[in-house]
């Protein structure tokens, strides 16, 4: 599904991504854990295609398409779905508004007629009781006033709303408390199955009880510097990042 | 509605830039008493009609051309201008006569003239260049005892009433442009609502200009009498060409006690290329006067033509009790100047009015907002709420707000607003991530900014001012 070959990306001219690889096939969850300023918000917005970041070397394909010659939008309408790690606020757009644009926006690229207002009104209905998402919040502009927590779930609520075949949940579980890691984590949980991937970028081993990885990877000075199964999550969570970080020098 | 609204939104460039090919009777250009003489005579005004445009005309020659705006205005030759032009085939008496080119030019423009069509039930006054080319549902109107008509049916038939309120708001010696209005003024609209009538239909009046070197000087009068109620449209457009067109409208709002009067207005003149070559100088005194206890005036625009915009829809508050409201999105981008906002004059007692104004800058365009508050020493407990916004497209633009108080009277309670915002490289990229493209984005951003105003607007002129702000602001970002 998304083939990630030798990436160096920078952004204002200072190298971040140096030669990562990765691959990632439907039904999977990767974990991407790693100390700060190790590149994983990198990855998340070269993957997605934010203008800020220059890719200087090596490929990103997603089901056989070049990413690179892609817009952002375009990405968005193939199926790409990052939950932001900062949601940004949008005043005066009503999340309403903005949902069905972007619903309708994926069906024009994919040649289907606008949805309905019935069909989304119900599909808005449906997302929003699996992340337990207040109908006050929709009613809302997008993310205005909304609290760290209300942000990511409605992040998740977006998510489902767009049903991505590669979503990844950028530090999603930060400024959460454990109540509204377990609902975003059941929602995510919920909308995985055998044809879609998640790709979960993270700093903390808690997110991965809730959201059982099949791989994880540990990203070190823009490199993947070590893969295993989830309970290598455990053996960070346990021994922190420095011994790796010795690995890796040796 | 968003949905066909961005279906509909594929082209970036004027959509009313065409010219209709018709024959136009026009007066030779310059300015003296003579063309005065000869536009009144052309309109068989009677000896009234002409008197006051001559005495309009003699002041104007003593006035000079106002410099306080922040604007960059090119010298105007006044004596290059041609003061009338009228498509020949005049005074229609039924559709019938009505010039099949000048037909199909307003359904170009989406107005509807035949009247079996007009199912959106709005009565039309269509003004092109200099008169008055046809007034539908008339007769309708008429036998609730409503005038609605051209300005100089008006005076052949209403006299009374236009000498009796024509001048009493904006009298022809307020500025330099209503002097100039006053003593050329072609054409326009007239609205008269008699005591307590609730007019049951929108009122509309679209004005083009089509002839070259031409001005537009229409003049609009409505008197709403008491316990009345009238909701009035006006929409502009104008060819594209490449020299600069002058436009000089007065437009004069009487609410008697008790009076309702919401007036809305969607500015789409020419604005002139993207290197600013050509497009309308829209130079407009708009003035309302809440003269009865109870009354009550609003002005509602959406401003996104024109090269350069001077424009302050304003409101005196006479009687007690009386309200005023001033909604305002004004829009400017490529090389577009905009100096627009309002004037609120508190007299009477009790007297509230409330100003929200937004502006939105691109390109490398020039957007002020300015606004007076006065409050007479006589008026108690006067009440005024103004806030004014402004969102930045881009690093090249200005926006500006010139915000006056002059409060003489204790008890005012006077408050002000501002905000200054841009449009975020981050907000265009969670957009992207959701699907959408930096031009839809954009559009639902300023979309989002503007919809407290837009929605002030009746239906369907608010579907017009969504299109039209995504039109303006396309190639803006990125």
């Amino acid at each position: 599904m998304l083939e990630i070959k030798n990436l160096h990306a920078s952004i204002n001219g200072k190298e971040i991504l140096k030669g990562l690889s990765l691959s990632v096939k439907p039904g999977e969850i990767h974990a991407i854990m790693g100390p700060n300023g190790s590149g994983k918000s990198t990855l998340s917005s070269v993957i997605t295609g934010n203008p800020a970041f220059e890719v200087t070397q090596g490929s990103v394909v997603f089901e056989g398409k070049d990413l690179q010659e892609m817009a952002p939008e375009e990405r968005a309408n193939e199926g790409i779905f990052l939950s932001f790690q900062y949601p940004v606020e949008i005043p005066g757009v009503s999340m309403v508004n903005f949902m069905r644009t972007a619903i309708n926006e994926q069906r024009k690229y994919r040649e289907l007629p606008p949805i309905s207002a019935t069909d989304f009104l119900r599909i808005m209905r449906e997302k929003k009781a699996l992340v337990e998402m207040d109908n006050k919040l929709t009613n809302r502009s997008v993310n205005e006033g909304f609290s760290g927590g209300e942000k990511k779930r409605n992040e998740i609520f977006q998510m489902a709303m767009l049903e991505p075949k590669l979503a990844i949940l950028d530090e999603t579980d930060s400024g959460l408390d454990i109540d509204a890691l377990r609902i975003v984590a059941h929602g995510v949980n919920k909308l995985k199955s055998p044809e879609n991937a998640t790709i979960v970028i993270t700093h903390y081993q808690r997110l991965l009880e809730y959201i059982i990885p099949d791989y994880v990877h540990v990203l070190h000075d823009g490199r993947i510097v070590k893969s295993g199964g989830k309970e290598l999550a455990l053996e960070l969570e346990a021994r922190g990042y420095d011994w790796i970080k010795q690995e890796v020098a040796v | 509605m968003s949905d066909t609204i961005i279906h509909e939104v594929t082209q970036s460039e004027y959509k009313y830039g065409f010219t209709t090919d018709i024959e136009t009777d026009v007066i030779p250009i310059g300015l003296n008493e003579e063309v005065v003489r000869m536009i009144s005579a052309k309109k068989n005004e009677p000896e009234w009609m002409l008197e006051f445009r001559l005495k309009a005309y003699r002041h104007w020659l003593t006035m000079k051309m106002p410099e306080w705006a922040h604007l960059n205005i090119p010298e105007i030759d006044y004596q290059s201008i041609s003061y009338f032009a009228a498509p020949r085939k005049n005074a229609p008496q039924s559709l019938d006569d009505v010039d099949p080119e000048l037909l199909a030019t307003f359904n170009k423009l989406g107005i509807p003239l035949e009247e079996q069509k007009a199912l959106s039930g709005i009565a039309v006054d269509a003004v092109m260049d200099s008169v008055s080319v046809k007034t539908t549902f008339k007769e309708t109107l008429y036998e609730m005892g409503i005038i609605f008509c051209s300005f100089s049916e008006a005076v052949e038939h209403h006299p009374d009433l236009v000498k009796k309120y024509m001048g009493t708001v904006v009298p022809h010696t307020d500025n330099f442009f209503a002097a100039l209005n006053s003593a050329v003024f072609s054409d326009g609209s007239f609205v008269y609502i008699p005591k307590g009538v609730r007019c049951p239909m929108e009122l509309s009046t679209y004005f083009r200009i089509n002839a070259i070197n031409t001005g537009q000087f229409e003049r609009t009068l409505i008197v709403a009498d008491e316990d009345s109620y009238v909701s009035y449209l006006e929409g502009c457009t104008a060819p594209q060409r490449d020299e600069n067109q002058l436009h000089a409208a007065i437009v004069e709002i009487v609410a008697m006690k008790n009076a309702d009067v919401k007036y809305s207005t969607v500015q789409n003149w020419y604005p002139g290329d993207k290197e600013g070559k050509g497009g309308i100088y829209n130079f407009v005194t708009k003035r309302g006067i809440c003269k009865g206890e109870n009354s009550h005036i609003s002005w509602t625009q959406v401003e996104t033509g024109s090269a350069i915009t001077w424009k302050y829809p304003s409101c005196i508050l006479q009687g007690d009790n009386s309200s005023a409201e001033f909604y305002s999105v004004a829009v400017t981008n490529h090389h577009q100047q905009a100096d627009t906002g309002t004037k609120m004059i508190h007299l009477g007692k009790n007297t509230s009015s409330h100003i929200l104004s937004k502006g939105i800058s691109a390109g490398v365009s020039q957007n002020s907002y300015r606004g007076l508050v006065r409050v007479g020493a006589n008026a108690e407990n006067a009440r005024n709420f103004s806030q004014c916004d402004s969102l930045l497209l881009g690093d090249k633009c200005g926006a500006h707000t010139f915000p006056y108080m002059e409060v003489n009277n204790e008890s005012a309670i006077v408050e002000h607003e501002a905000t200054t915002s841009k449009i975020s490289e981050d907000q265009i990229f969670y957009c992207n991530q959701r699907g959408i493209s930096t031009e839809d984005a954009v559009g639902l951003i300023v979309n989002g900014y503007a919809k407290e105003v837009v929605d002030k607007l009746p239906m369907e002129f608010a579907v017009e001012a969504q299109k039209l702000l995504q039109i303006t602001l396309e190639g803006s970002v990125g």
